[in-house]
């Protein structure tokens, strides 16, 4: 390779790269900074936003229980919503993947098309099937002779988990599913010639190897959840905030902004920290099955 | 291999009911004859269609968005392609910290994005325009552009343009010639995706929109927060309809099994 041509490609990948990394610089980094450092800001119902350096925020979100509850409460719905994909999606994705090949299709359109769909036409579609104590949901409950009394599913964190978990669904079956695709069809078989039953083949041999598929699934499923905004607002409704709908409120109601932007700033830095550090642990857990 | 049995077909049934269940009750409920949400039971009716003309704000913000998801997703992938090309062509220092940058808007809640598009566009004197908007969905689209062009380039032939570059073909001729028809179903693919993306943001968006540019989500969930009736249904069941329309045409063009693996792994 020639001196002007080995320089050239010493220098191509940056002069490709630089748009790019000039908008992500100008237009995510510096907004993130600024959002970080208005936390610090002070701010008062009459004077406005002032840009002094306090941690008066900080303060307030570390001692007023108000936002510990909150805090908790989104955590808590993330992980319940979680769960929930987890122990539904996961046998889906298995009963999908042994389906024959037209029907695979299908109902693979069928259940991973929702993630397209608008998230607002899919809640509305939970808040009409909740729809107070007459709702279709609980009609169903209730001529199934499953329940006595209707249970309260609007404004109520039951509520938002199964509406929240209806629209993460796609994300668990499409991980679950990716995992199965890499899964040996004869180690089955040579399990069932050795004599072991569907139990056992699923506990010690479907189970381990999609592990890492449910856990992958997991984390996109929690991060996602603990910082959804229209699902809790449209179900769980004003009186049920969550961090996202939270800040939400501060900025656009209360005017509060550097108050929203320590709660965002938190939320973000609670994500960041357990991702990563779940992601982490399931790598080093599932060496092997990522080698 | 083995069959699945009853049980788990009874699962899988339930399963999909409840899935399809909420899509299928907005529908239903936008054709309803009566004046209040209810299952259209005595026969269907346009009513609450022809409803929607009455409302100039929807059909301004379908505008909006429609116009917002296009522009933007086209402005995006003036960005990632060059980017793309140069991830999967190149090894050099800062690769993988430029590819986790690009790829980061997916960790990022979209409530984080949000606030921090308003402070920057406020501070700017951008606050609630039109421009503040299609530069705040240009970041969010940005991975999904990148990713499918990325996939498309790197299992590229390169021998084709080696051949061309044999031929005498270099710089843009090259560019436009040879690479980009050949990345081309990525690329539009990749656009597809990403206006998706746009057209159905609602979290970031709710932050920047204000009367004028909101979009059609926000305008919906601004609706939805004060009653819901069933002009909101009728509307949810025209923006499914489109989406649908837009998954028929990208399963065509593309498959859509890879364009879902390639949205399968947000927040990653």
């Amino acid at each position: 390779m020639s001196m002007a041509a080995e320089e050239r490609s010493l220098r191509a990948p940056w002069v490709l790269t630089a748009p790019a990394l000039m908008l992500f610089v100008g237009v995510l980094l510096i907004p993130l900074a600024m959002t970080v450092m208005l936390s610090f800001h002070d701010w008062g119902q009459y004077k406005g936003i002032e840009p002094v350096f306090i941690l008066k925020n900080w303060h307030e979100i570390a001692t007023d229980p108000y936002y510990a509850e909150m805090f908790w409460r989104t955590f808590r719905i993330a992980i319940l919503t979680t769960l929930l994909t987890a122990l539904l999606g996961a046998p889906e994705a298995y009963i999908l993947n042994r389906m024959s090949g037209r029907w695979k299709s299908f109902f693979l359109l069928v259940i991973l098309g929702p993630l397209l769909i608008s998230v607002v036409a899919r809640t509305l579609g939970w808040a009409l099937l909740f729809g107070g104590n007459n709702g279709l949901v609980n009609k169903l409950l209730m001529s199934l002779g499953l329940i006595g009394s209707p249970i309260p599913f609007m404004f109520t964190e039951t509520g938002v988990v199964i509406a929240l978990a209806h629209v993460m669904m796609p994300f668990m079956v499409l991980s679950v599913w990716a995992a199965l695709q890499r899964l040996d069809p004869q180690i089955e078989n040579a399990a069932m010639s050795l004599g072991a039953g569907p139990a056992t083949i699923i506990r010690r041999i479907i189970m381990p190897q999609i592990m890492p598929g449910v856990l992958s699934g997991a984390i996109i499923v929690f991060s996602l959840s603990a910082s959804a905004f229209a699902t809790p607002a449209i179900i769980g409704g004003r009186r049920l905030k969550v961090a996202a709908t939270l800040a939400y409120d501060e900025f656009l109601n209360t005017l509060n902004w550097p108050l929203g932007a320590a709660v965002a700033t938190l939320l973000l830095v609670a994500l960041v920290l357990i991702v990563v550090g779940s992601n982490a642990l399931i790598e080093r857990r599932y060496a092997e099955v990522f080698r | 291999m083995s069959r699945n049995g009853p049980l788990a077909l009874i699962f899988h049934t339930v399963f999909v009911i409840v899935m399809v269940a909420p899509i299928l009750v907005v529908c239903l409920v936008a054709f309803t004859p009566e004046g209040y949400l209810s299952l259209p039971t005595n026969g269907f009716s346009l009513r609450w269609f022809r409803t929607i003309a009455n409302y100039p704000e929807f059909i301004h913000a379908f505008w909006v968005s429609l116009g917002l998801g296009a522009l933007s997703s086209l402005v995006a992938l003036l960005f990632a392609v060059p980017a793309a090309l140069a991830i999967a062509r190149y090894r050099f220092r800062g690769r993988d910290v430029l590819a986790a940058l690009f790829l980061s808007p997916l960790m990022i809640p979209h409530v984080v994005l949000g606030i921090a598009f308003l402070r920057f566009f406020t501070s700017a004197g951008l606050g609630g325009s039109f421009a503040a908007l299609i530069v705040a969905h240009v970041i969010i689209v940005f991975p999904f552009a990148l990713r499918l062009t990325l996939a498309a380039a790197t299992g590229m032939d390169r021998t084709v343009e080696m051949a061309a570059v044999s031929l005498g073909a270099g710089g843009w001729t090259l560019f436009r010639r040879v690479t980009l028809p050949l990345i081309l179903p990525g690329v539009i693919s990749g656009w597809a995706l990403a206006f998706i993306q746009s057209f159905d943001d609602l979290t970031m968006t709710v932050f920047l929109a204000a009367p004028g540019t909101e979009t059609l989500p926000v305008r919906m969930f601004l609706y939805i927060q004060d009653n819901i009736d069933p002009l909101v249904t009728s509307v949810s069941a025209c923006v499914i309809a489109i989406t649908m329309a837009a998954l028929i045409l990208l399963d065509r063009f593309y498959g859509l099994d890879r364009v879902l693996a390639g949205k399968g792994d947000t927040g990653r």
